[in-house]
């Protein structure tokens, strides 16, 4: 084990940073962008460590001795209140197979999208200390185990993405960053809600043999630790269970985001800069779904089971309509958040299936899907950068101007396509081979597979739209990707095509602790 | 022969007093309203001195007595200067005219 | 030879033309003079091809297999542990295809250093034609199903790429398109039908699945889904291999380069199909073999009528490939495993050589591809036309040929089939074909190379092409003479490649969802006492060996005659100038549109398919701008009149009462404004006043 806390590290890091950068004089622009550069590249440093000390064979999910990288020490302690009794708050962090694929895809993304965000000018200080901000609550919302510390990290996030949509955007961003604000906080009272009803119904046991309430999600996850009279407990007769599910899932949801509440992501994504919308697609979409996994997954295992048709069928819904209203965009970044909601269909679909196969290839997709829809919006950004319109009716003939950036683009949108090769593929396979192999969403997963036809008709419409044909001459002048523009893009295909050969890099991480999930969600603790 | 006893006193100091007290509400004069308030004191003092005499309550009373004549003759000395000042500045010293504070 | 070194040839013939790729496209920009190495490697691969040919065919019967795990997934809760296996098969299939493949694509691309000449993206094409190789050779080498996928969507790729390699126009880009989603619709039955497959044996391999069947596990418990399966794995070959309905995407590749054309949409990938349905064919019950027949040869039809009145000669060429491998896949169907491959085989070689020849003209003739405005050729390309003729009379089946040996072939296993079943309809409709074939091939060759010449600007200045060109032809000509395959010009299975090194194996599926004529006879099984694979060679009853002789030289003779036919008829249309062709196409003008307009399938798929997308994409799109996101919007607007209202009612209501209470105090202090003189007199009256009514009230006295 490594001599040093890393996991509280990684995660205030960049807080750190922020506090230096408050510090900075204005007028240094260049050492604003080199010290962000740096931490979030130490970041990307200490994931790679983390991941060398890896243990590829403890599972974690709902078993503390078996999280690795554990800290953990009392937060929060008031004694004596006259109703609430102790209220004892943990400073818990820990990972295992299902975030240390998140942790790692975090660090990557955030160094990506600092570079991406080069071309800030307004305002460099601020829109910095608030990007590192971010970069910590993203960071905290996939190590911390403690479920109050979780959503303070989730809520931490929400701030400072709300002034990088709302200051840095587009023309619309008030209303966007208003949106995105609004919505994902409606959704966080859900979780709220159920977090304090959860406290009310678990307890958890003392060195000195005491029982005590506690916001420990581990503790949640066992029913031996449910009060006989708890709102959520499952040993009260009149629970509430089924209610807290899905509020819960609600709350999640509405982060992947998932059919119907999934309109303040196509806003949010045109409005805001490229970087935000990497850091948006990359990262903020897959805690949703983590949230699930994390949470309704292995808390709630018997609705789970009962409920597995409708998270499949709004994954399917997802996929499709996704698709669909992808076909019809006019505008290339809005047609890539559309195949967002599309490709995130698919994670929900993997999910649904409650097997190894399934949620491997959930999980996976989710870290693909990260990469690829990065990739997706810097390749937007290059574009934009130069034309200032986004417009797909705007360009074409670009292929010929532009050789190397056809080059990436071709990746990208061959990886989200789902061609085998490249990551994408791998962990669609593995969702549709998990979902059909289960007799509830078997149908499901057959009406799904047209989801790669109309992935294959959006993408390749949109490629023949910009890039062949005749050369626009508005263009003729265009330049191909510059190197910082290549910096990202490399390390991104080579990402994407390594994992599509090498798939078991990733896969190897999460293989047991999915096989303990499944078995807990399955057959119960 | 008639015995001169509390009662009479007390008689004498209640009329004593109502004729002070006629005469701070009557009187539109500061000087007559100030002599109004010495002749309520001094009822007080008849009082206290004939309790003191026919009471058990020993010379507490006397002494009460010394200190509110010491008192009026200080508050007498303040009021009257400061009836003065008044008619320095308003040239009378009726009260009802004196209503500048009310403004 | 070691088998273990004939698996390492087999994986660097697999992987060395991804290495030519890899290297041209990141260093081709520097270095234009890297084709050659792209080339290079491909002649190494052909080389290494053909050693492991002649290894395995003379020295190994068996199959080698070499496999490694690739995903591992630990052991799942109540499904148990399994991993996914990568691995690469050879048998004498896969040797074969390795040479064809090998052999096709090097002879291209030495025809692309020509032809392709000046092009302004010269060493890109070369690298695409690397990675086309690549996953050709992928899908020829693996033994799974997975991998099978993998290899197949990279062909799809490559087939993008080139096909669409001229983007600037725009019909170009439209073509690359619609091949790339139509094959995905094949790709999609392939992937749902793969699925079933696995999730009843964990495992994509060949061998592991085929075992499982034989053992009697059907999916799902039903021989009903082992139907579905095979039909749906079918699908991907209707797609890659441009069957009907989905064959509609390989005469709009013809957009691509023409020596393209040659290997990808003639020889090579298109084959991809029919070998995947070799690969599954153990598995086919008799209802999917049956579908397979049908398709087949409808295909074959309806490519045949469209090919009779296309005038662009690549078109011509394009749907007489998908009648050719209409005729291969229904051969599969009807059982005739061994002719079908063997068509393809050799259909490869014609049909390249073809598409080479008429690379060739389309270059003399500046990039005329219209035959209406050609003639005569034949003067000034000698070696292009005779290769051409030889290719010509192998696809019309004409004694001597490979295309006979092979065509008469599937059309006895047809007319077997027909006996067989009853399914006349089947062998019908391949003789009607093959007459087809001959008259409209026989008409493409009249008008291009023979008579006077129609447009005599373009005539003039048209020129025999260099040697790098016709070199290929002549070898592709060569390899269409009966010689290579058998020394009996009109029995095939006397040749080698039939009687030792293509064997139908033996079908896996139960008994009774077989064909009757697909059971090794049980007699046979009692008498000998063991089991008839072990002998390789019996997977037909004896019933059907003998109808197969009956119909021999049945077929034999009734292909000459329509063969004869046809090409009789296209030198009375377009030779002699006995009949004529307009008149008779304006006499019977319906029809006559019917084919011109193939059928009008792009415009029904347009109609229906195509625009239904489109328009339910804008719709729901639509629906999620004002629906949904109205919804979204409506609830921040209700949101926001409530908040108003509120606000009002603050300010009125709330307030107001606040406000009132002030007011109220304020008026009450007026009235008592009326006490407070100020005046200290009055306020000891009114304190005696006070007192007395006290002392009055309370009377303590």
């Amino acid at each position: 084990m490594i001599g040093f806390p890393i996991l509280s590290l990684i995660t205030f890091l960049p807080v750190l940073g922020m506090i230096l950068i408050l510090f900075i004089p204005k007028e240094q622009p260049k050492t604003v962008k080199y010290l962000s550069l740096a931490i979030t590249g130490v970041q990307v440093v200490l994931a790679i460590i983390l991941l060398a000390n890896y243990n590829y064979n403890l599972a974690g999910v709902f078993e503390e001795k078996s999280f690795q990288f554990i800290e953990k020490f009392t937060w929060i302690n008031i004694t004596g209140l006259t109703w609430l009794g102790t209220v004892k708050i943990d400073y818990f962090l820990g990972i295992d197979g299902i975030s240390m694929p998140m942790v790692l895809l975090t660090a990557i993304i955030s160094f990506i999208a600092c570079i991406s965000s080069w071309t800030i000018t307004k305002s460099v200080k601020g829109y910095f200390a608030l990007f590192l901000l971010l970069d910590t609550g993203m960071m905290g919302v996939f190590v911390a185990l403690d479920f109050f510390l979780f959503y303070i990290f989730w809520e931490i996030m929400l701030l400072p993405m709300y002034f990088l949509i709302g200051i840095w955007g587009g023309p619309r961003k008030e209303y966007a960053a208003i949106k995105f604000f609004i919505y994902t906080l409606f959704g966080s009272i859900f979780i709220l809600l159920v977090m304090i009803g959860l406290y009310f119904s678990t307890t958890e046991t003392l060195a000195d043999g005491s029982k005590i309430l506690t916001f420990n999600m581990l503790a949640m996850m066992n029913p031996a630790n449910s009060t006989a009279d708890g709102i959520l407990s499952i040993l009260n007769p009149n629970n509430l269970r089924f209610i807290a599910y899905i509020a819960l899932f609600a709350g999640f949801a509405i982060k992947i985001p998932m059919f119907p509440f999934h309109t303040w992501l196509p806003d949010a994504h045109v409005e805001a800069p490229t970087p935000i919308s990497v850091i948006l697609a990359g990262v903020l979409l897959k805690m949703g779904t983590y949230g699930i996994l994390r949470f309704n997954y292995p808390i709630f295992p018997e609705i789970t089971r009962d409920l597995m048709w409708w998270i499949g069928m709004f994954g399917m819904v997802n996929i499709i309509y996704g698709a669909l209203v992808a076909l019809a965009q006019k505008d290339f970044k809005k047609l890539i958040a559309y195949s967002s909601v599309s490709h995130m269909g698919y994670v929900l679909l993997g999910m649904a299936s409650l097997t190894t196969t399934g949620i491997n290839g959930a999980i996976f997709q989710m870290f693909n899907h990260g990469t690829i829809t990065a990739m997706l919006f810097l390749i937007v950004g290059v574009i934009y950068d130069r034309a200032h319109t986004r417009g797909l009716y705007d360009f074409g003939g670009l292929a010929s101007q532009m050789p190397v950036y056809t080059g990436f683009v071709t990746v990208a949108f061959f990886a989200a396509i789902g061609l085998p090769g490249m990551s994408g593929f791998i962990s669609e396979a593995l969702v549709f081979v998990g979902a059909f192999g289960v007799e509830t969403t078997r149908v499901l997963a057959i009406i799904s597979t047209l989801g790669i036809l109309l992935g294959a008709g959006y993408m390749l419409w949109t490629f023949q739209r910009i890039f062949f044909g005749p050369l626009n001459e508005k263009w003729a002048a265009m330049t191909d990707v510059d190197k910082r523009e290549l910096s990202m893009l490399i390390p991104l295909s080579v990402i994407i095509i390594f994992l599509g050969v090498y798939p078991s890099g990733v896969l190897d991480i999460m293989n047991t602790s999915v096989n303990t999930l499944v078995n807990l969600v399955v057959n119960g603790l | 022969m008639l015995q001169v006893g509390l009662t009479h006193f007390l008689v004498v100091s209640a009329i004593l007093f109502s004729l002070g007290v006629y005469g701070i509400v009557t009187r539109k004069n500061a000087v007559m309203v100030l002599m109004g308030i010495e002749l309520v004191l001094n009822a007080a003092n008849i009082n206290f001195v004939a309790f003191s005499r026919f009471s058990g309550f020993g010379l507490g009373g006397q002494m009460t007595a010394l200190f509110v004549i010491v008192l009026a003759a200080a508050e007498a000395a303040i009021a009257l200067a400061i009836v003065l000042n008044i008619y320095k500045q308003f040239t009378n010293v009726n009260i009802d005219e004196i209503d500048h504070l009310k403004d | 030879m070691s088998e273990s070194l004939i698996i390492n040839l087999s994986v660097a013939i697999l992987f060395l033309p991804l290495l030519g790729f890899t290297v041209v496209v990141l260093l081709g920009k520097r270095f234009p003079k890297l084709y050659l190495f792209e080339v290079g490697i491909i002649s190494i691969a052909f080389i290494l091809s053909l050693i492991v040919m002649f290894a395995k065919l003379s020295y190994y019967p068996n199959n080698i297999v070499a496999q490694f795990t690739w995903i591992t997934m630990g052991s799942a809760p109540s499904a148990g542990s399994f991993n996914i296996d990568l691995g690469i098969s050879i048998d004498n299939i896969t040797v074969m295809m390795l040479f064809v493949v090998n052999l096709i694509s090097l002879l291209v691309h030495l025809f692309s250093i020509e032809y392709m000449h000046g092009d302004k993206r010269y060493t890109r094409y070369f690298s695409y034609l690397g990675i086309f190789t690549f996953s050709m050779l992928g899908i020829v080498l693996t033994n799974n199903l997975l991998m099978m996928y993998i290899f197949w969507e990279l062909v799809g790729l490559s087939s993008y790429l080139l096909i669409g390699f001229w983007f600037e126009k725009k019909s170009a880009a439209d073509a690359s398109k619609k091949a790339f989603i139509v094959n995905r619709i094949g790709d999609i039955g392939m992937f749902i039908g793969i699925l079933i497959l696995f999730a009843n044996y964990q495992t994509f391999t060949f061998d592991a699945i085929y075992a499982q069947i034989e053992a009697g596990n059907m999916p799902f418990g039903d021989s009903a889904w082992l139907t579905a399966a095979g039909i749906l794995i079918f699908l991907g070959a209707v797609g890659k291999s441009a069957q009907f309905p989905l064959h509609v995407w390989l005469p709009d590749a013809m957009e691509g380069p023409t020596p393209v054309s040659a290997l990808i949409h003639a020889a090579t990938m298109v084959a991809a199909g029919v070998y995947l349905v070799t690969r599954i064919f153990v598995m086919l019950t008799a209802d999917a073999m049956l579908t397979i027949a049908v398709v087949g040869a409808f295909t074959s039809f309806v490519a045949a009528t469209i090919a009779l009145t296309q005038n662009d000669i690549k078109k011509v060429l394009a749907y007489s490939t998908v009648s050719q491998l209409g005729y291969m896949v229904m051969s599969l169907g009807v059982g005739a495993y061994a002719f079908a491959f063997f068509h393809l085989v050799t259909h490869a070689f014609f049909k390249a050589c073809m598409f080479l020849g008429s690379g060739s003209v389309i270059h003399a003739m500046h990039h005329e591809q219209d035959i209406r405005n050609m003639g005569g050729l034949k003067k000034k390309m000698p070696i292009t036309y005779y290769t051409f003729l030889i290719s010509t009379l192998a696809i019309s089946g004409v004694p001597l040929t490979s295309g006979f040996l092979s065509k008469d072939g599937i059309l006895a296993g047809t007319l077997a089939f027909g006996k067989l079943t009853g399914h006349w309809l089947i062998p019908l409709m391949a003789f009607t074909v093959a007459g087809m074939t001959a008259f409209y091939m026989f008409r493409l060759v009249l008008l291009t190379f023979h008579g006077e010449p129609r447009d005599h600007h373009k005539y003039d200045h048209a020129h025999e092409s260099p040697k790098l060109m016709v070199a290929p032809l002549v070898i592709l000509a060569a390899l269409s003479v009966f010689i290579w395959y058998t020394p009996n010009p009109i029995a095939a299975d006397s040749g080698w490649v039939l009687s030792s090194w293509i064997k139908t194996p033996t079908q896996v599926v139960p008994n009774e969802t077989r064909f009757d004529f697909m059971k090794p006879d049980a007699a046979f099984e009692t008498n000998s006492g063991q089991h008839a694979e072990s002998h390789g060679t019996i997977t037909h009853s004896t019933l059907y060996t003998e109808t197969m002789h009956w119909a021999h030289y049945k077929a034999m003779f009734a292909s000459l005659a329509v063969a004869g036919l046809g090409i009789l008829l296209a030198f009375a249309f377009y030779f002699w100038k006995k009949l004529n062709a307009d008149k008779l196409a304006e006499k019977i003008k319906p029809l006559y549109n019917f084919s011109l307009n193939k059928w009008y399938l792009d415009e029904v798929y347009d109609a229906t398919a195509v625009n239904g997308t489109l328009n339910s994409g804008k719709g729901f799109s639509w629906f999620d701008q004002k629906i949904v996101d109205g919804a979204v919007n409506g609830s921040a607007y209700v949101t926001r009149v409530v908040s108003k209202i509120s606000g009002w009612f603050d300010t009125y209501v709330v307030d107001g009462f606040v406000n009132f209470t002030a007011l109220l105090s304020g008026f009450v202090g007026l009235l008592f404004r009326k006490l407070q003189t100020g005046k200290v007199q009055t306020y000891v009256a009114f304190v005696v006043f006070a007192v007395i009514v006290l002392l009055l009230l309370f009377k303590p006295f």
